[in-house]
């Protein structure tokens, strides 16, 4: 009878996972027009809209030598006018066929990013055109964003995560352009015009760029449309971007950068990896999903789960053009510091010295294949996986092949990875707190170099 | 145009649970929640920031599955989980394959019947919760602002009134007996909708529903609660600290007619052309134009929710961060010569037609995202899951936008006037204690 009972119980199991279901890729379009521009378009018809960016292969790391966060500014400013439309008419002109445009840049690329209404699709990409190729560079305007940028960075240096990754950038590329992920105030002070529209003029270029587009559209008569929009696009040469080698870290640094007053504090453990293009990275992504990139993972169990050091423990993978690094995230409570480093090594340690269990690693295998299909229902997650396959040279059938090669991995695979890429002897740690709180702490961990929030 | 088709389902068990089911076959994916008609604005007195702690415990344990089983299971099918807690609901929600349904629905299921949890796992997740408001709230600039600013100054009746993220004290007073308690109290069948959208068929999704929830007891229903909020009578101010900003800041915080009233759409209608983006007129005008403010935002139930998921009192916000160069009655001024603008004139004919297409735009996108790409249709959900708690007709969904398509600019006039009144608000100043060189 009590076999019975428990057998008619539903919950007395875990349901098993049921078959699974195909997951196929919209099929797209890909196209290079005569001079240079690379299209890639995908139809997702699930709302009816489109979605994508226009990307420049030349970011702040390109115009290092003229000014830093040179294409951040040039961005900003962009939005701002054309020799067609005053700023306000592009926004007027925005709302009125329920679109938004984002002008912005990072370390390896500028982008013009947009969302509408697909039934104004062809309004949307002419202020795209014409932002991209006829940006006007008006001297009030270029005026009001510098001063937007240096009160914007007057509070981005009493925010913790931007000092972590301010001063890590510093630390871990040393010499390189990465090294710089803000200006001064001073040095945006010492901006001029010129130099944004010679950094426009110079890397807004038909052949360093890829339109990417997603959304409820027919590909064929779109790309008709792109066609003829960007068609009489001018090509010129873009500079590249110099090559510089990483600074060699050796041995483990504590950086403590000093907020008075904090009342928590920022840990960031980094080291040097590798890029998105380097034979490893899937084995380090998983890696780092068993150490620390999902809520299951061994280090939010530990610190967050069992101990309650802080709310959003995470580590991840970062790969920008040239190189990539590794690092750990928690904001945790000013008395538990170093017992939190402690944990941290721990964990890399053991996941250093001792191979992963069948289990979790099917375990993490799942996760990282079942996340990436969660992708492919929104168009907004369709772009942001195909920009990943194009802005770092992956191989075209990247993203469709990427669940068979992450089933593909073992154990020994997650070992490897994380003995070359945990690189624990030499981390960097970077601490954001109050320094009368935490530096006794902190200096079981290494050296201690300090420094105040303002930049140097 | 006015009206969008996105196929649903819905029916009710014995036991008093909603279910709505929307199919939609594009990838073999779907978002799931569970719903319950409970938030913060409810909490136990003496226990505020109950409702978001007790959020963190159903992640502990159940039943069947005890605790660190929850986030293994959903992780380890390939899905992401989590959980908010918001003023009238609290949602618990993941994104799966969907061959990881049945399994969802056991575990959700499981904690709906049966919380199991002990006084460890409450020390843990209320050191976990202090850290949540100290990297949310304490140590960051213009943390909690303004959504724990402006309610202890613009209201006086508790439930709308007090710190919703918890006093730390209160956090330490809670106990496991309030946890069970509030369990029992709000955690019921009865006071819950479940929601699975996308790769599901509604009779599979029906039939499973009922296997895992059908046999949960209803429970009492829970007790009403008065949340009414006597209209404004003054001028409300208030002062808070900005320990690390470099900005002065303000926000001001006018009552919110309730939702689906005729003055509800047109005020949504203004508040669009007032705060939405840089088109809007404050940022236009304060930011671009004149170049007092840095920056500006707002919106009905702004920050923490929009115009579709409250169910009892709330605001009308906008927020200013403006240059230290000009005080804040100079800051405030200038606003309010764009609130006394709308007032006096409304907005213009072509302003209200480009707000509506820009509405409809925003709010087709907020049903597929809402949360990023992670959680696929979690504003779908969630607004499913709203018009099924609040208004009992998930299908509002698709008829909503009609009601703000068809505003006129008589109306939105009225509106300005009825609720943007100088005389009747709330504003909380957020000075900051050491300031940034002159520029």
């Amino acid at each position: 009878m009590m076999a019975t009972i428990a057998m008619n119980d539903p919950f007395a199991q875990v349901p098993a996972l049921g078959p699974e279901r195909p997951v196929v890729w919209p099929a797209r379009t890909h196209r290079k027009l005569a001079n240079g521009l690379e299209i890639v378009l995908v139809e997702s018809h699930t709302i009816p809209k489109f979605t994508g960016e226009l990307y420049f292969r030349s970011g702040n790391a390109s115009a290092v030598a003229q000014a830093p966060a040179l294409a951040e500014i040039t961005a900003t400013v962009v939005r701002t006018g054309t020799e067609e439309r005053s700023s306000r008419q592009i926004e007027e002109d925005l709302r009125r066929i329920g679109a938004d445009i984002g002008t912005s840049a990072g370390a390896d690329t500028s982008a013009i990013g947009f969302n509408g209404l697909v039934e104004f699709s062809l309004d949307l990409l002419k202020l795209v055109a014409e932002l991209a190729q006829r940006a006007s560079f008006r001297e009030n305007e270029f005026e009001r964003e510098r001063r937007q940028m240096i009160e914007g960075l007057r509070i981005a240096r009493t925010t913790p995560s931007f000092l972590a990754n301010e001063r890590m950038c510093r630390v871990l590329f040393g010499a390189h352009p990465y090294a710089i992920i803000a200006a001064t105030e001073s040095q945006v002070k010492e901006y001029r015009l010129a130099q944004l529209a010679e950094f426009y003029r110079a890397h807004y270029r038909p052949g360093n760029a890829v339109l990417i587009a997603v959304g409820d559209f027919a590909a064929p008569q779109m790309m008709e449309q792109i066609d003829r929009i960007f068609g009489s696009w001018k090509p010129a040469e873009v500079p590249g971007v110099p090559a510089v080698s990483l600074p060699r870290l050796r041995g483990r640094h504590v950086h403590l950068v000093h907020l008075a007053e904090s009342v928590q504090t920022q840990v960031l453990v980094a080291n040097h990896a590798i890029t998105r293009k380097h034979p490893d990275w899937l084995r380090l992504a998983l890696a780092n999903s068993i150490y620390g990139g999902a809520f299951n993972s061994r280090l939010i169990m530990n610190i967050r789960e069992q101990k309650g050091y802080t709310y959003s423990p995470r580590s991840s993978v970062h790969a920008l053009r040239q190189y990539g690094y590794f690092t750990v995230n928690a904001a945790v409570r000013n008395d538990v510091v170093a017992a939190t480093l402690t944990e941290i090594f721990y964990e890399l340690d053991r996941m250093r010295s001792l191979a992963v269990a069948e289990d979790e690693l099917s375990d993490a295998r799942t996760y990282m294949s079942g996340v990436f299909s969660l992708g492919l229902a929104t168009q907004d997650g369709l772009a942001s996986q195909l920009s990943n396959v194009y802005l770092y040279d992956l191989p075209e059938d990247y993203v469709e092949t990427l669940r068979q090669r992450v089933r593909a991995l073992t154990a020994a695979d997650v070992l490897a990875a994380a003995r070359a890429y945990f690189d624990s002897a030499n981390a960097q740690i970077i601490i954001v707190g109050d320094r009368r709180q935490i530096a006794d702490q902190v200096g079981l961990f290494g050296q201690i170099t300090e420094y105040d929030a303002e930049p140097n | 145009m006015n009206q969008l088709h996105i196929p649903l389902e819905s029916t009710k068990l014995d036991n008093g649970l909603r279910v709505v089911i929307s199919p939609d076959r594009t990838a073999p994916v779907a978002t799931l929640g569970v719903y319950y008609n409970i938030g913060f604005r409810l909490e136990p007195r003496g226990r505020s920031g109950f409702a978001h702690l007790f959020e963190h415990m159903m992640f502990q344990g159940s039943e069947h599955a005890g605790k660190m089983m929850h986030i293994k299971l959903i992780n380890s099918s390939g899905g992401v989980l989590n959980g908010s807690t918001h003023y009238d609901v609290t949602n618990y929600y993941e994104s799966i394959p969907s061959n990881a349904l049945e399994r969802v629905l056991w575990l959700e299921a499981d904690r709906m019947r049966a919380l199991k949890v002990d006084d460890e796992n409450l020390r843990n997740q209320r050191d976990v919760v202090k850290e949540e408001v100290r990297v949310n709230v304490l140590n960051q600039p213009y943390g909690g602002f303004p959504w724990l600013d402006l309610p202890p100054v613009a209201f006086r009746n508790w439930p709308n009134a007090h710190n919703f993220y918890g006093d730390f004290a209160d956090l330490d007073a809670a106990t496991l007996d309030d946890v069970q308690q509030f369990f029992y109290t709000y955690y019921s069948p009865s006071n819950a909708v479940l929601l699975m959208i996308g790769d599901v068929t509604p009779d599979e999704g029906f039939t499973l529903a009922r296997r895992y929830f059908g046999s949960i007891p209803a429970g009492p229903p829970p007790p009403t609660a008065d949340v009414s909020e006597a209209s404004f009578e003054g001028l409300r101010r208030g002062e808070v600290e900005e320990k690390f900003g470099t900005l002065p800041a303000f926000a001001v915080g006018y009552r919110a007619p309730e939702r689906r009233k005729p003055d509800w759409y047109a005020l949504a209608m203004l508040d669009h052309a007032l705060h939405g983006g840089r088109a809007g007129r404050v940022y236009r005008r304060l930011v671009l134009e004149q170049q007092i403010a840095v920056d500006t935002a707002g919106g009905i139930h702004y920050p923490v929710g929009d115009l579709f998921d409250y169910n009892g009192p709330t605001l009308l916000v906008s927020r200013v961060l403006h240059k230290p160069e000009y005080s804040s009655d100079q800051a405030l001024e200038a606003y309010d010569a764009v609130i006394d603008a709308v007032c006096q004139q409304g907005i213009e004919q072509d302003e209200l037609e480009q707000v509506k297409v820009k509405f409809r735009s925003e709010y087709v996108s907020s049903l597929e995202g809402g949360q990023g790409a992670s959680i696929p249709r979690y504003g779908l959900m969630h607004y499913l899951a709203c018009f099924t708690l609040f208004d009992n007709d998930p299908s509002l969904v698709n008829s909503i936008l009609g009601g703000f398509l068809q505003v006129t600019r008589e109306q939105v006039r009225e509106a300005a006037q009825r609720y943007l009144d100088p005389k009747r608000r709330a504003i909380v100043f957020r000075q900051p204690t050491r300031t940034g060189a002159a520029a």
